[in-house]
């Protein structure tokens, strides 16, 4: 058998005669086309349905865009004067809230944290620590606020309570994860010292967890002051009934006030916990 | 000498004691701060509430059981209302924050000393502010309904969508970008054929995430009266009618368990 050379120029027209296309477009995000055209489909259809059952009362939102300029005007102009001592005395609560709940919270929290962890924990504590964070994941704050309202009385123990909670699902969800990807081998180190339980954990598990749990306690801190803002318009206390009562009776220039008080709060802060999470880290 | 030296034998530490000083120093700070707040919260504290607390909890939670079932039938088209006002929110506020994410990244703004602070406050000012405060405004603004509560939700997510897409455009591989720019392409044509393909899984993943949240979000705004099923949560809790307000807080978890569901599969066949 012989393979016959080919020459070069018969390659050429070779490559010539298949067709090539003239243009390209970029292979779709979805390969299936019946799977890719049913969504699109499904997208229309619901928007259909939803836009059509929207009630949008032109001439309301009309009458509001004079209010809505005035709140405009408001941020651009904003009063901190006018309500000062309520202001000053709603964003002082606010914080004092913001920093007993966090406390509390992180308190709490480390012990769940470690019950959560399926690397240190027994099952039973495992699932009785998963539940207690499962349980304080799926509700909002502001539920939790009315409820805690209602049993507690009005006052900023109920928005503590609440933030406290709050913070229990968010920081023992995210240490018990953490705990579970730590380096085995350091911990196993300090056992084999002959350390006793307590000593294990405070020595070999302890030093590696804690730049997160330095910077998810700052972050904690962040998301409980934005949040005290929010507990108070159910009556818990902080900064949002004031804010409540300045919408209530369109005092946008005190409101934009306390709104641009809480941004630089809340950028401040963000600052900060940067600085503090570069110096652990 | 040498005896007396050796006589106290140095004990390890895990410190210095400079460091251990300082540890020292920010314990107390930290416990001098947190007592003098909770004696500001508790001199605002009726007390004698509190210790009747677990009578009323007892009480609450008698009332509570059993829901009122047959009152569902008045909670779908909220339920409904709900679903689009998360869903609309969503879509509305991803319109807005892809322009703002491309304008806050370093390697795609325009220009690093005056359009890149300005999305950045964008986006710090719409992330400070809760959506039950945008809502709040906006209910103040045009009205009671499900379209304050849209808008609401939509302004609240420009900041989350527009921080995580414009990290995921800063850590983009610049090889791609570049040979698509060797080519020749032009400006727009780099934009769509090297960056977007690499942030596009990123992209729908937030989205997903962001979808999630505010289904969350969007059950509590008729609180202030922005549509959806708080409107109903509302109203039952100012009547004290205790076991409707049951019935609503399951179907709430119900939909929190099903968009999570939604969007971890979602994440899952993307990633």
């Amino acid at each position: 058998m012989s393979i016959e050379p080919t020459s070069p120029n018969s390659r050429v027209s070779e490559l010539q005669s298949v067709a090539l296309p003239e243009s390209w477009s970029p292979p779709p995000l979805i390969k299936n086309p019946l799977l890719r055209w049913a969504l699109l489909l499904g997208i229309v259809l619901y928007l259909y349905l939803s836009v059509g059952s929207l009630e949008i009362n032109w001439s309301r939102i009309y009458a509001g865009l004079d209010r809505g300029a005035k709140f405009v005007y408001g941020f651009m102009n904003p009063n901190f004067a006018g309500r000062w001592t309520d202001i000053s005395e709603g964003m002082i609560e606010s914080l004092v809230m913001t920093v007993t709940s966090t406390a509390i919270g992180i308190a709490i929290s480390i012990p769940i944290g470690f019950g959560a962890a399926s690397n240190l924990a027994p099952l039973p504590v495992y699932l009785f620590c998963r539940g207690i964070i499962a349980l304080s994941r799926s509700f909002q704050e502001i539920i939790v606020a009315i409820l805690f309202v209602a049993i507690f009385g009005f006052g900023p123990l109920a928005g503590v309570l609440t933030l406290s909670f709050a913070t229990i699902g968010f920081l023992s969800k995210l240490l018990a994860e953490d705990i579970e990807s730590i380096d085995r081998s350091q911990a196993e180190a300090v056992k084999a010292t002959g350390a006793p339980w307590w000593q294990w954990i405070n020595f070999g598990i302890q030093p590696q967890i804690m730049p997160r749990l330095i910077g998810l306690s700052l972050y904690r801190l962040d998301i409980n002051f934005r949040e005290s803002a929010v507990v108070g318009l159910v009556g818990a206390g902080g900064i949002g009934a004031t804010l409540n009562t300045a919408f209530d009776r369109y005092e946008y220039d005190t409101a934009a006030a306390i709104l641009i008080l809480i941004i630089g709060i809340v950028m401040l802060s963000e600052y900060i916990s940067g600085y503090i999470r570069a110096g652990v880290q | 000498m040498a005896e007396t030296l050796s006589s106290t034998p140095k004990v390890w530490q895990l410190r210095n004691r400079n460091q251990q000083l300082l540890s020292w120093f920010i314990w107390l700070l930290g416990t001098a701060l947190f007592v003098y707040c909770w004696q500001i919260v508790s001199e605002s504290t009726t007390w004698f509430f509190v210790w009747d607390a677990p009578r009323i909890a007892a009480d609450i939670g008698g009332r509570m059981i059993p829901p009122r079932w047959s009152y569902i039938n008045e909670l779908w088209e909220p339920l409904w209302d709900t679903l689009n006002i998360a869903t609309i929110g969503t879509m509305m506020a991803i319109v807005m924050a892809i322009p703002i994410a491309f304008l806050a990244a370093k390697n795609t703004t325009p220009s690093t000393k005056f359009v890149r602070p300005l999305a950045l406050l964008v986006i710090v000012s719409s992330r400070s502010i809760n959506s039950l405060i945008w809502s709040l405004l906006l209910v103040s603004i045009i009205g009671p309904g499900v379209v304050a509560g849209i808008v609401a939700i939509s302004l609240r997510s420009i900041g989350f969508i527009a921080k995580l897409l414009y990290e995921a455009i800063e850590e983009i591989d610049k090889n791609q970008v570049e040979a698509i720019s060797a080519t020749g392409a032009s400006g727009l044509q780099t934009l769509v054929f090297g960056i977007v393909p690499q942030i596009l899984p990123a992209f729908a993943g937030i989205t997903v995430f962001r979808w999630d949240i505010n289904i969350r979000e969007s059950t509590v705004l008729g609180l202030v009266g922005a549509g959806g099923i708080g409107l109903q949560l509302n109203a039952s809790l100012n009547v004290l009618a205790w076991p409707q307000v049951t019935l609503i807080l399951i179907l709430i978890l119900m939909a929190v368990i099903f968009s999570e569901w939604i969007s971890a599969k979602v994440r899952h066949a993307i990633i």
